[in-house]
C-alpha cells in the first residue's frame, strides 16, 4: 500500500461522510458486522466461562449431588461446613506454605540464575534451553517420572546414598512431614524456568549504560546490583512474584498424579481436595462452595496485591516488556 | 553484564584470580542445576531402554543390554497413538478457533467505534481474574447437558472460553497500532470491514498470533484439569491422562511405565526445540499481559 498524502485522508473522511438517506442502512448493517465479529468470542466466554462462575455461587447454597432436584437450599451450610472441615482448611494451609517458599526460595533462585545467565558465556544459551524445558512438559508426565525418581530405594535414594548423604534419605511421598517440602521441590524444578525466563526478558530492557556508569563511578558488582539493577527491575519481580503466588494457590496436577493429596491428606491442596469431595464423591453443593472460597482468596489476592503492589508500575515504565 | 569495567579490573593478580574463581564457581552452580534438570529425563529416557529387572537391580545405571522392546511395544500398540491423536486433534482445534475468535474479536475491540465497548472489553478481562478451578464444576454438569462429555469439544470449547481474555488483551494493542490511514486506503480501493480484517490486518499481525497460537497449543496439549474431569472414557483420553492411566495400569512394570512418560514427552519436546524463540518469547509476553 503506497504512502497516502493528507489528500486521501481527505477523500476517506468524505467517503465515510456521505451518509444522508443510507445512514440509517449503514449504520445497521455496522452493528450487523459489529455483532457478527463478536458473536462468537462472547458467546463461548459467556457459555464457558461466566455461566458456569455464577452457577458456582449459586449452586454452593445447596446441599446436592447433581442427580436430585436443586431444592435442599441450605444457606451458607457449605461454607460453615468448608470452614469446619479440617481437610479443607489444612489444604489451604498446604497452598499458603507452598505459596511462601515459592516466593522465599523459588523466585530468588530463578532471579539469581536470570542474573547469572545474562552475563556472557559460552554454552548459555544450552543453559537457558534447558532451563526452561521442564515448563513445557505436561505435569502428568513430570509427575509419573517423579513418582519413580522418588521411590523407596529408587534412583535419588541410591544417589544420595552413592555420594555419602545417604543419612539424608526420607520416604519422600509417604512421610506425612516431608511430602509437602518434596512436591514443593518438584513443581519449583518444573517452573524455576519460566519465572527465569521473566526475569531474563525485564533484565535486557535495563540499559547497560547505568550499571557501566556506576561501575566507572566505583560502584562495585554488589553496589550495582543492589541499587540499579534490583529497582529497575521491579516491575518485573513484582509480576513474577504475582503469578507465583496465584499459582501456588491453584497447586493440583502434580500433587494429583504424585499423591492424591497423600498420606492421609498431609499433602491436599485446596482443588485437590476441592476436586475429591466435589467430581469424585460428587457432593456438588459442597465442591461449588470449596471453589467459591478458592475462587475468592485468589480474587483478594489479586486486588489488594493490584492495588498496594503493582499501582506504582505504570504502563511504559522502563523495564516493560515488549511484544 | 558489564564486570569488564570495574575500575578495579586494573589487572592486579589477586583481583584477576578472584574474577576466575568467581567465574569457575558460576559455571559449576549452573551445571550442577542443568544436571538437576537434565538428569531425571534421561532416567526416563535410559529406563525405558532396559527392563524393569534391571531397575530393580540398580536402579541407576545404564541399559546392559538395551532393550527395544517397552518402546517399540508401545509404539505398536493402539493406546498411545489414539491418545496423541485426541491430544493433536484437541490442540489443533483449540488453537485454530482460539485464534480466530480472538482476532475477530480483538478487531472490533480494537479499531470499531461502537456504544459498550468498553463494558464488553471489561467484561472479558474480568475472566482473567477467575481460574478454571473455580468454574470446572458447574462446567462438568454443563458439558453434561450439552452431551460435550467424552467428546473433545468439551474439551475444545471451554479451554478456548478460558483463553479468551489473554489472547484479546494482547492482540488488541497490537490491533490498534496498525494506523488508520491503511484502513482507509483499503476502503478507498473498495476493501470491506472483513476484507481489512483477513487480508490486510491479520497478515501483518503475524507475531501477536504466533504467540496467541503458542500459548494455546502448549497450554491444551499439557492441560490436565479440564480432560480428566470431561474425558472419562479411556477412549478419548489425552496424552497427560494415557500417562497416568498406564501407570496405573503397570504399576510394577516401571520400565514400561518411564518408556510411555518418554513418548509422551518427545511431542513436546520436539515442538520446544523448533520453536524455542516463539515458544519462550510467547509463553514470557503472555503471562506478563496476562
Amino acid at each position: 500500500m503506497a504512502s497516502n498524502s493528507a489528500a486521501t485522508d481527505r477523500l476517506a473522511a468524505g467517503v465515510r461522510q456521505d451518509d444522508g438517506s443510507a445512514g440509517r442502512r449503514r449504520s445497521l448493517r455496522q452493528s450487523a458486522e459489529i455483532a457478527l465479529f463478536l458473536l462468537p468470542a462472547l458467546l463461548l466466554f459467556i457459555v464457558f466461562v461466566l455461566i458456569p462462575l455464577v452457577e458456582a455461587v449459586y449452586y454452593s447454597g445447596f446441599k446436592w449431588n447433581g442427580l436430585e432436584p436443586l431444592t435442599n437450599w441450605i444457606g451458607f451450610g457449605n461454607y460453615q461446613l468448608a470452614l469446619a472441615d479440617k481437610f479443607f482448611t489444612g489444604a489451604i494451609a498446604h497452598n499458603v506454605f507452598i505459596l511462601a517458599l515459592s516466593l522465599g526460595v523459588q523466585q530468588p533462585i530463578a532471579l539469581a540464575l536470570a542474573l547469572a545467565l545474562t552475563r556472557n558465556f559460552r554454552g548459555r544459551t544450552f543453559m537457558r534451553l534447558v532451563f526452561f524445558t521442564p515448563y513445557v512438559i505436561s505435569e502428568a508426565t513430570i509427575g509419573v517420572i517423579w513418582l519413580l525418581v522418588l521411590q523407596p530405594h529408587g534412583p535419588l535414594d541410591q544417589i544420595l546414598g552413592a555420594v555419602g548423604l545417604g543419612q539424608f534419605i526420607q520416604l519422600w511421598l509417604a512421610d506425612r512431614s516431608i511430602v509437602l517440602t518434596t512436591l514443593f521441590v518438584v513443581i519449583s524444578w518444573q517452573y524455576f524456568g519460566f519465572s527465569m525466563i521473566l526475569y531474563m526478558a525485564g533484565l535486557t530492557q535495563i540499559p547497560t549504560e547505568l550499571r557501566e556508569a556506576a561501575a566507572i563511578d566505583g560502584a562495585s558488582g554488589a553496589q550495582g546490583l543492589r541499587y540499579i539493577t534490583l529497582p529497575l527491575l521491579g516491575p518485573t519481580i513484582r509480576v513474577a512474584v504475582f503469578l507465583s503466588a496465584i499459582g501456588s494457590l491453584q497447586v493440583f496436577g502434580l500433587v494429583f498424579i504424585m499423591t492424591s493429596g497423600g498420606p492421609f491428606h498431609a499433602s491436599d491442596t485446596m482443588v485437590t481436595w476441592m476436586i475429591e469431595q466435589g467430581y469424585t464423591r460428587t457432593a456438588l453443593g459442597y465442591g461449588a462452595a470449596m471453589a467459591v472460597i478458592l475462587g475468592a482468596i485468589g480474587l483478594l489476592f489479586s486486588l489488594l496485591y493490584q492495588r498496594f503492589v503493582l499501582r506504582r508500575d505504570i504502563e511504559g515504565s522502563i523495564t516493560s516488556f515488549a511484544g | 553484564m558489564s564486570i569488564a569495567i570495574h575500575p578495579e579490573s586494573a589487572p592486579t593478580s589477586a583481583g584477576r584470580a578472584w574474577r576466575a574463581i568467581n567465574r569457575v564457581l558460576l559455571y559449576a552452580i549452573l551445571v550442577f542445576v542443568a544436571a538437576l534438570v537434565i538428569v531425571p529425563m534421561l532416567y526416563a529416557v535410559l529406563s525405558g531402554f532396559r527392563s524393569t529387572g534391571q531397575l530393580a537391580a540398580q536402579p541407576l545405571g545404564l541399559p546392559d543390554p538395551w532393550i527395544t522392546s517397552n518402546y517399540t511395544e508401545i509404539l505398536t500398540s493402539g493406546p498411545f497413538w489414539q491418545a496423541f491423536g485426541n491430544s493433536a486433534i484437541i490442540a489443533v482445534l483449540s488453537t485454530v478457533i482460539t485464534l480466530i475468535t480472538s482476532s475477530m474479536a480483538a478487531f472490533v475491540l480494537a479499531r470499531v467505534q461502537f456504544r459498550g465497548r468498553n463494558a464488553v472489553f471489561n467484561l472479558f478481562t474480568l475472566g482473567l481474574l477467575f481460574p478454571l478451578s473455580v468454574a470446572i464444576l458447574p462446567l462438568f454438569l454443563l458439558l453434561h447437558d450439552l452431551h460435550l462429555l467424552n467428546n473433545p469439544w468439551g474439551v475444545i470449547l471451554p479451554s478456548v472460553a478460558f483463553g479468551l481474555p489473554t489472547s484479546i488483551i494482547i492482540l488488541r494493542p497490537f490491533f490498534r497500532s496498525i494506523p488508520s490511514e491503511i484502513e482507509d486506503a483499503a476502503g478507498i480501493d473498495g476493501c470491506t470491514r472483513f476484507g481489512f480484517y483477513w487480508r490486510i490486518l491479520l497478515p501483518m499481525s503475524r507475531p501477536a498470533l504466533s504467540t496467541i497460537a503458542v500459548l494455546a497449543i502448549v497450554s491444551s496439549w499439557n492441560a490436565f484439569l479440564l480432560p480428566l474431569v470431561v474425558l472419562s472414557n479411556p477412549d478419548t483420553h489425552t496424552l497427560p491422562l494415557a500417562v497416568r492411566d498406564f501407570s496405573a495400569q503397570y504399576t510394577q512394570d516401571t520400565a514400561r511405565v518411564l518408556a510411555f512418560a518418554t513418548l509422551s514427552m518427545l511431542p513436546a519436546l520436539a515442538f520446544y526445540i523448533g520453536a524455542e524463540r516463539q515458544i519462550i518469547a510467547g509463553l514470557g509476553s503472555g503471562a506478563v499481559k496476562g
